[in-house]
């Protein structure tokens, strides 16, 4: 076991504690700052896994664009902490289920793995410029589907923004 | 030489096992969109050990695309989750229809 090993299981343990910690929290910035450490360790692991670039946009992207902002509209609801989880039993009975099936199916794909997939895997390292030429060279058709689904996104959030001010009124009108 | 690809696709199984039974526990929209976030964070790691594991950069390109799906759903997701609670005034999805709320 070598440190890239050593690495990778440090860092697996930190980004599963952290997920586990956000997703049963109370306080919703609780929730967002422990995603956040989440997400600095993902960006951590794909450094290790080769992915120079894409730890760069993770840390960008995930934990200062997307958490920033639930950050944001986290405190502009107010909404009190609360104990939100289901109350219903079945429902309870429903996550274990699921959890239950989806190890049972985790523990048989790699338990039905090759021998390829069981050694360990070379370190290998992709230079950003090369993946960027790649990313322009080949894949240059799924560049421009992101853009145009960032594109769409924009008209829907703004058109969202513009119709809610005119509902509002009318509710207004009609209180 | 680091980790094998299984532990790999073992690790982003139990990070999308968390996102799913958050989607699934909570009664909040915004705790339902960051269980979304984790479920796609675990698609993504995925797909960064199999690009390594193939040893094609296709896997990373993927990655890439999962980013902007995320930023996009989020925004629209968040932009409808404020919408909602501003005609509510509560962001529980079982209250949201009626005036039946048990809470």
């Amino acid at each position: 076991m070598n440190l890239h090993a050593v690495l990778f299981y440090l860092v697996s343990a930190l980004i599963i504690g952290a997920t586990a910690m956000a997703v049963t929290r109370r306080h919703m910035v609780h929730a967002v700052l422990f995603l956040v450490i989440s997400f600095f360790g993902s960006a951590l692991l794909f450094y290790l896994l080769g992915a120079p670039l894409l730890a760069a946009l993770e840390v960008i992207v995930y934990a200062g664009a997307i958490m920033v902002l639930f950050l944001f509209v986290v405190m502009m609801m107010r909404i009190e902490p609360s104990d939100d989880f289901q109350e219903p039993i079945r429902k309870r009975l429903a996550a274990g289920g699921v959890g239950f099936l989806f190890l049972m199916l985790c523990a048989l794909i790699v338990s039905r793995a090759g021998d390829a997939a069981r050694m360990p895997m070379q370190a290998r390292m992709v230079e950003p410029a090369a993946f960027g030429y790649f990313l322009f060279d080949s894949m240059w058709t799924a560049d421009e589907i992101a853009s145009l689904l960032l594109l769409v996104a924009l008209v829907g959030v703004l058109h969202l923004g513009i119709g809610r001010g005119r509902r509002r009124t009318a509710g207004e009108e009609d209180g | 030489m680091t980790v094998p690809y299984t532990h790999v696709v073992f690790l982003s199984g139990m990070l999308f096992l968390l996102g799913m039974l958050c989607l699934i526990i909570r009664r909040n929209l915004i705790m339902m969109l960051l269980g979304l976030e984790v479920m796609l964070n675990a698609a993504a790691i995925a797909f960064v050990g199999a690009s390594l594991h193939i040893g094609q950069l296709t896997g990373q390109a993927m990655t890439l695309f999962i980013l902007a799906v995320a930023a996009t759903e989020v925004a629209v997701g968040l932009a409808l989750a404020v919408c909602i609670y501003r005609r509510t005034g509560t962001v529980d999805p079982a209250c949201i229809e009626g005036d039946q709320c048990s809470l």
